[in-house]
């Protein structure tokens, strides 16, 4: 079973996030790290691999700056990485996104590619569901459990009332939910060995895909703010604020 | 006058009420057709009637994964048809179908808008970021339909008074490897109101420190008759299922009055809530950023507050 898994690099999600005061592109710093979200999808595609007999490999698009959130990732145990970095690719929207994964992910080869349900910092929440349909492969989305092998896919999909069973045969896309597996912590071992994984570098031009932007992002302004409410010490008599309040607002 | 397509996906044999919400939008752009994914029926197709939809393009997927197969057609009927705007809500088939759609067509999608309008040969769009500080404008320009993925509750849900759409039945190709099936239907069963309805939503995050005391939320919950939310944390943790979810990711509410236990408002919960009429919010820290939108903050831990409060409650 070849599995790969997409992931992201992005800035520390715990510091602020700076745009460029005139394109309104994200600031990436040299040291991003791993999108917290992708490490179930990392492992989702070890245990499927270890299960099936196989590799996981990593396909990112983005600056890679010092490589540490993809390291990340192969210290969990992946076996090698493409990484797609272009100054061109800068303030791509999903459509490029997706074009670009799609065609590093045809040049690996894959039985099964697993992605994220949307990324951290750019949240269109469509990549999985365009790279499906540029591979023509089912979109198995939104996935909370997951099953793979014998040529076929069995998945939980989050619904708004509950969750649907779906299946489809393999090639196919399947994107998690932070959750759908409990991720693993890198051995030292791992990190050790990551040091020494194979990362291949590619351009959008190696890929053959084109860069022309199609979105513009023209003006970012401060929300209006919210008028400032009453913050207060709880003296252990807080909870009669909050009974107030509620009468007030005539919940109770 | 601009022809505007809205995709509206049948829930409970109903439209979808994000599907409604873009149809008090759509009307004031252009033509409306509804792309309506589900079984149908004649008081559905009514409902979009009344809601401002002149025609309805009809898809059955039956117990096919809609994506794909709606997806391939909607493709079909746009180079026959040319629309300048295709509506989404961000919600979860929606965006699989749009995403597919867009990839097929070739064309950009603006995702998580607030707002839309079309201004010349553009589409332009309102985004809040940054959790809802900042409102971003984006705008697509070039080759229709432009295709924008809108977030639920940003339009009131408004009746039209218009008359029965005419209704045309949208064949779905055969999508070949593409295809997945839907072999059964799950609902988490959920006692008291809907999270999305509710006037009173109490929810708890990380600071409640365990699942166990999730349990002080749904007594509070029960008493004020409130949906229960949560955020993502505690959720990706398992402590609830994940239809509870409120955020980014979840659901997006607008009660009357939120009350947040534990919660330290990272982002993507609060895109999911900051929009509600009065906030209450409980947390340990001072300086947490929920305190940031609350109108009445209580810094302290909520295993002193949520006991008293609940018992202050009780003995009304």
């Amino acid at each position: 079973m070849q599995v790969v898994v997409c992931v992201k690099q992005i800035p520390d999600p715990s510091g602020t996030y700076t745009l460029d005061p005139e394109t309104h592109f994200l600031v990436r710093p040299d040291e991003q790290v791993l999108d917290d979200t992708d490490r179930y999808g990392v492992e989702m595609g070890l245990q499927i691999a270890q299960a099936h007999g196989g590799s996981v490999t990593l396909v990112s698009m983005g600056p890679k700056g010092s490589m540490q959130g993809i390291r990340q990732a192969l210290a969990m145990g992946a076996d090698r990485a493409v990484v797609v970095d272009d100054a061109d690719l800068k303030g791509s929207d999903a459509l490029t996104t997706a074009q670009v994964l799609a065609a590093a992910i045809q040049r690996t080869g894959f039985d099964l590619v697993i992605t994220g349900t949307e990324s951290t910092d750019g949240y269109s929440g469509v990549v999985p569901q365009m790279l499906a349909e540029l591979l023509d492969v089912p979109a198995l989305t939104y996935a909370t459990e997951v099953e793979a092998g014998d040529g076929k896919v069995t998945i939980n999909r989050q619904t708004s009332a509950g969750y649907d069973v779906v299946e489809a045969s393999l090639p196919a896309v399947v994107s998690v939910t932070a959750g759908v597996v409990e991720p693993r912590y890198p051995t030292f071992k791992g990190i050790m060995d990551a040091k020494k994984k194979e990362v291949e570098e590619l351009t959008a031009s190696d890929l053959g895909v084109d860069t022309s932007l199609r979105q513009r992002v023209t003006a970012v302004e401060p929300a209006p703010e919210r008028e400032a409410g009453v913050k207060i010490e709880d003296d252990g008599e807080a909870h009669l604020k909050v009974v107030e309040l509620l009468q007030q607002k005539k919940v109770i | 006058m601009a022809s505007v397509w809205v995709f509206i996906e049948e829930e409970d044999g109903a439209p979808a009420t994000v599907g409604l919400e873009l149809l008090t939008k759509a009307r004031s752009l252009g033509d409306v057709t509804v792309v309506y994914s589900g079984p149908g029926s004649d008081q559905a197709f009514a409902t979009l009637g009344e809601h401002g939809a002149a025609r309805v393009l009809h898809a059955d997927p039956g117990d096919a994964l809609p994506s794909a197969p709606v997806a391939a057609a909607i493709a079909a009927r746009c180079e026959s048809e040319a629309p300048d705007l295709i509506l989404f809500g961000q919600t979860y088939t929606d965006r699989d179908v749009a995403g597919r759609l867009a990839a097929r067509l070739g064309r950009s999608v603006l995702s998580n808008a607030s707002d839309v309008e079309l201004r010349d040969e553009a589409v332009v769009t309102t985004h809040e970021i940054s959790g809802g500080t900042q409102i971003a404008t984006a705008e697509v320009a070039g080759e229709k339909p432009h295709i924008v993925l809108v977030r639920p509750k940003s339009f009131p849900v408004e009746p039209a008074g218009g008359g029965a759409p005419q209704v045309e039945k949208l064949d779905l190709p055969d999508v070949g490897r593409s295809a997945a099936r839907i072999v059964e239907h799950h609902v988490e069963e959920r006692e008291g109101p809907q999270l999305e309805d509710a006037a009173v939503i109490v929810s708890g995050g990380r600071g409640l420190g365990s699942a166990e005391a999730f349990g002080m939320v749904e007594r509070l919950a029960k008493l004020l008759n409130a949906a229960t939310g949560a955020t993502r944390a505690i959720v990706d943790a398992g402590w609830v299922p994940y239809a509870m979810q409120v955020g980014q990711t979840g659901k997006t509410v607008k009660p009357d009055v939120y009350i947040a236990c534990g919660i330290s408002g990272a982002m993507q919960h609060l895109v999911g809530m900051k929009d509600s009429k009065t906030i209450i919010a409980i947390n340990k820290d001072p300086d947490a950023p929920i305190f940031s939108i609350a109108d009445l903050g209580i810094v302290g831990d909520v295993h002193n507050v949520l006991p008293k409060l609940i018992e202050a409650l009780e003995n009304r």
